[in-house]
């Protein structure tokens, strides 16, 4: 897609620095909150920026709903979605084809996480509200599903945390927002494990040869390994507000 | 709302377990080393009524691309590039795991993957597809039809949808005093302009192994794939991880390289498939 660039917009400084200042390897200020809800099992709010997510947790449970469940594992259901006045345009509160898309890949970026094989026969929801979208909300859903999570007691292999990469005019840089996204040449999200090195989730929209792929990969990696740091202090001490620099 | 499959295919522990015994030794049931796919086999032309088309045979899986071109509007912050839409559905005759109903999750995302790696490359030159800038233009619909799927329907649709964007061209049309674009039925007019071709190489993990075109008894025992796009020149031009494992840095690095190898094949398919539609 190449849609016309706002004149004056400078998305790599001659100095190196990104339109809001940060540098390549910065993430935007970080908020982290558990317990922010009463009536789910476990439950946070994931802030980037101004992308914000909440993440409710409810199970192992029993549906509902009469539902065909997995006799050997808990059946997760996971549910992305945006809330109407999180973008600048109002969106239509029906599922989207690309909520339907992420709803699937968040999903698959939790359940090689989830030791779902100790509750057969049950079902764990997680539930994703965007509140406010400004780039990287799959990523930030991520993180928040990985504490509502540990914050409801569902045992996991390891904590999961996500970022976007991107590249803008040239340049590879960590955590990308809307205006990166929007007039760049590319954006990556991944969310992965760094305590068991596994990679969980892998988009690539854009171009990149071989070598920036790798090079964008290990500052995702980079980036995740702070993310989770920071998703461990906020379950120690329930709420964790960081800056963007390393 | 996205939901662990109920009917995953269910595969005895046993015939995985010879899966691997066959792996480790670097062949594959079905006499293929890892990184080889499957045969293929490309038709273009196949369905006359549609601006392109394509017919394309992996092995045993089977997928049809019809493409329709049509006068529509541009999207506002394009008004200079007509409009791309990629759909794929999963008609029931394909499998007994399809039932009918609208595209589930699996194909909503199969068509998605497909859009955007010929959309981030521009495969098909959108500027030139404007009949009057910013009020008429073509929309180019690409419809995905699985006909039998027995493994790897990325790279099957993939290739199906390229051919019938090569097979394409634009309707031919008459514009009226009043401004009114007329198209001739069934009269064809210059070939769809495509910048670039692109094809996607799905790459299995079975156990610590990295199989490239997974057959369908493959996916069943794979943790995960990863689906990756490359242009013509070799650049990555879109990548999905799909399926609930994961994978380490050092898996994606060498699934990335077995890819690009297995690229050179499906881009030759296509190649060859050309020359017999032109000859």
């Amino acid at each position: 897609m190449v849609v016309k660039r706002p004149e004056g917009l400078v998305l790599v400084s001659p100095e190196g620095l990104r339109h809001d200042g940060r540098r390549p390897e910065d993430l935007r200020p970080v908020k982290m909150e558990v317990g922010v809800f009463k009536n789910a099992d476990g439950s946070a709010l994931v802030e980037y920026g101004k992308t914000r997510v909440v993440a409710a947790v409810y199970g192992p449970r029993e549906p509902l709903q009469r539902f065909p469940l997995l006799p050997d594992k808990a059946t997760l259901r996971v549910r992305y979605h945006m809330a109407p006045f999180s973008t600048e345009e109002r969106k239509s509160p029906a599922p989207s084809r690309r909520e339907v898309e992420l709803s699937k890949v968040i999903r698959e970026a939790l359940e090689p996480i989830v030791l779902s094989e100790e509750y057969p026969r049950t079902v764990i929801d997680i539930f994703l509200e965007v509140l406010q979208a400004d780039g990287g909300t799959r990523t930030a859903a991520v993180t928040a599903a990985s504490l509502a999570l540990a914050d409801a007691g569902v045992p996991i292999r390891a904590l999961v945390g996500g970022v976007a990469v991107g590249k803008v005019d040239g340049v590879l840089v960590v955590d990308i927002d809307e205006t990166e996204d929007m007039y760049g040449e590319a954006d990556m999200p991944v969310a992965a494990a760094p305590d068991i090195g596994l990679i969980t989730l892998l988009q690539l929209n854009g171009v990149l040869s071989r070598e920036e792929f790798n090079r964008a990969l290990d500052m995702a990696l980079t980036a995740i390994t702070r993310i989770v740091e920071l998703e461990k202090r906020t379950l120690r001490s329930g709420y964790v507000e960081a800056g963007g620099e390393e | 709302m996205s939901i662990s499959p109920y009917k995953p295919p269910i595969t005895p522990l046993i015939v995985k377990e010879s899966y691997l015994n066959m792996l480790r030794k670097g062949v594959r049931p079905d006499n293929r080393d890892l990184k080889t796919p499957r045969l293929i086999e490309i038709k273009t032309g196949v369905v006359e009524k549609a601006e392109g088309s394509a017919l394309v045979k992996l092995g045993d899986t089977q997928v049809m691309a019809g493409v329709k071109i049509d006068v529509g509007s541009p999207f506002k912050d394009t008004p200079d590039q007509g409009v791309l839409m990629v759909h794929a559905e999963f008609v029931p005759l394909a499998s007994p795991l399809f039932e009918p109903g609208p595209p589930d999750e699996n194909a909503i995302e199969l068509a998605r993957v497909v859009d955007r790696s010929l959309r981030e490359v521009n495969a098909v030159d959108l500027q030139s597809l404007v009949i009057r800038r910013g009020e008429k233009v073509w929309t180019v619909w690409v419809d995905l039809y699985v006909l039998d799927h027995n493994g790897n329907l990325y790279d099957a649709s993939m290739l199906a949808a390229m051919a019938a964007l090569l097979d394409s061209r634009l309707p031919d049309y008459e514009e009226l005093e009043t401004g009114e674009i007329v198209v001739k039925k069934g009269v064809k007019g210059d070939p769809l302009k495509i910048n670039t071709r692109v094809v996607t190489v799905t790459v299995a993990k079975i156990g610590d192994y990295l199989v490239v075109d997974p057959s369908l008894e493959e996916e069943a025992i794979s943790d995960v794939r990863l689906v990756i796009a490359f242009d013509e020149k070799g650049r990555i031009v879109g990548m999905q991880k799909t399926g609930a494992g994961g994978l380490s840095f050092d898996e994606v690095d060498r699934a990335v390289e077995v890819a690009r190898e297995a690229s050179v094949v499906y881009f030759k398919a296509l190649e060859e498939s050309l020359g017999r539609a032109g000859g």
